[in-house]
């Protein structure tokens, strides 16, 4: 093959794969000119067989494609992701997550891949993951309650904050704060003493012992270091390499931690993805989670059927459901969106409205009894009465 | 002190590009339809932002296609509706 055939390949109007395996499989060989042609000939040929054709109903062939394997696949399963550590959900719960695009999946994980500096040593790594865990202040030190005096007493142990390289400083300004902001618990004074590293809480009702007891509750768990979604992180060293698998998902702060990999960290959040990288990594994402549910228990499902439902789901610019409230809520015709759910609601709503429906559909069309406009019923035959004898 | 966050850098996100006016008329030839028939993004998504995009503007997104080894695809920047 000469760069003149090559040329031409490039311009043809064949999806870029087929471009390449056609260059790649004609590299090393003699090919004439004749034999260029007539090879072309077959691959457009072949290529046009493969397409599907204009007015074909996809989202029928989709639907059934999925739904099928969907019957075989597990009711309930849970798979811890490793060793039995994290766990996640799997099978037709999730695939049902997926397709009503929860703002929250049951389990939200994240794989947390790290930068050249961080992936390739245990104890960096760790210190990441310190950043990333939400790590309760109980963890930093000793809380004690003195009943005599009304007080919440905290301890810190400088060994430990050394270690989870924290400022005993960081603590005793974050903890009364987030008790604040997060808790919402604010009747109480504090008093930090950098020196002795104490904290010592005070709460502004000091009758009360319920009171007390109930500030020591917020000061034991209030969040001081890493991210308060993210309620636990294995290190796990995959290929070479160290990786954070997270219990929670908060793409948004863990990619403002230093050290972690921005191009490569992903979750299994979509509507997170949506948001925080953009509709069309939304659509990856669908696309990869819906993909991996199915192929985790064995079921083979076709890219494309799956990439017609994601795009369906992203075409409006923010990621929809399927159901009621996304995709079958916004159709056209009254008497389809009546077919799906809550039939009643809809033809009232559509006669308060004065609806009319066009009958374009299939749904629409079966329901008053019409032939529909696919496949047989698109095609109108009319005899014309040529060399009729009568 | 953290890394810096570039959308279009990572992996789950496709290229992004502003198409200018004479490549949408084009566009729109082709495959005889109205600017509304495109597919739509939101002016405020992430990826919209990173390229400088705004309301009106058609996208060319060149994904990485499971089917087709690279697959264009075009969606036309909209104002997010109001909750």
């Amino acid at each position: 093959m000469n760069s003149d055939m090559e040329q031409r390949i490039d311009t043809l109007d064949l999806p870029y794969r087929t471009r390449e395996d056609l260059k790649t499989s004609l590299a090393e060989r003699d090919v004439t000119d004749e034999e260029f042609d007539r090879i072309l000939e077959m691959v457009f040929s072949e290529y046009r067989k493969s397409r599907i054709e204009p007015c074909e109903a996809v989202g029928v062939v989709a639907a059934q494609s999925i739904g099928e394997p969907g019957t075989q696949m597990t009711m309930r399963t849970f798979h811890y992701a490793g060793v039995a550590e994290i766990n996640v959900t799997l099978g037709l719960p999730r695939l049902i997550e997926i397709m009503d695009a929860r703002r929250e999946p049951s389990t939200p994980t994240m794989a947390v891949y790290l930068l050249n500096d961080w992936a390739f040593n245990r104890d960096r790594a760790r210190e990441v993951s310190w950043q990333i865990e939400a790590a309760p202040l109980h963890e930093f030190g000793d809380i004690t309650i003195d009943m005599e005096n009304m007080q919440v007493l905290v301890m810190l142990n400088k060994a430990v904050c050394d270690r989870r390289k924290i400022g005993v400083e960081e603590i005793l300004e974050t903890a009364p704060r987030k008790i604040r902001e997060k808790r919402h618990f604010r009747d109480f004074d504090v008093e930090g003493d950098p020196k002795r590293a104490s904290l010592t809480f005070t709460p502004k009702n000091r009758e009360s012992y319920q009171n007390l007891f109930q500030l020591a509750e917020h000061v034991r768990h209030v969040i001081v270091q890493g991210i308060d979604d993210i309620e636990r992180v294995v290190v796990r060293k995959e290929g070479g390499e160290y990786i954070l698998y997270t219990e929670g998902s908060n793409l948004k702060d863990v990619f403002e931690v230093e050290g972690v990999d921005t191009s490569r960290t992903r979750s299994n959040n979509i509507s997170e993805i949506a948001d925080v990288l953009g509709i069309e990594a939304g659509r990856n994402a669908i696309i990869q989670e819906a993909l991996s549910t199915l192929n985790e228990q064995g079921i083979g499902v076709d890219v494309r059927h799956i990439m017609l439902v994601a795009d369906m789901m992203c075409m409006e610019g923010e990621v929809k459901q399927i159901g009621r409230h996304g995709i079958a809520g916004e159709k056209e015709s009254v008497l389809s969106r009546a077919a799906f759910e809550v039939t009643v609601n809809h033809l009232l709503d559509a006669a308060i409205a004065n609806e009319v429906d066009e009958l374009n559909g299939v749904t629409e069309n079966v329901i008053v009894g019409q032939p529909i406009q696919l496949g047989t019923g698109d095609v109108k035959l009319i005899a014309k009465p040529i060399n009729l004898k009568i | 002190m953290g890394t810096t966050l570039d959308v279009l850098n990572h992996e789950m996100v496709p290229d992004h590009q502003i198409m200018d006016e004479e490549e949408v008329a084009d566009l729109l030839a082709t495959y005889h339809i109205s600017l509304e028939q495109l597919p739509k993004m939101y002016h405020d998504d992430p990826a919209v932002k990173a390229v400088g995009g705004d309301i009106g503007n058609v996208i060319r997104i060149t994904r990485d296609s499971r089917t087709a080894g690279r697959a264009e695809a075009y969606r036309l920047v909209v104002k997010r509706p109001k909750k």
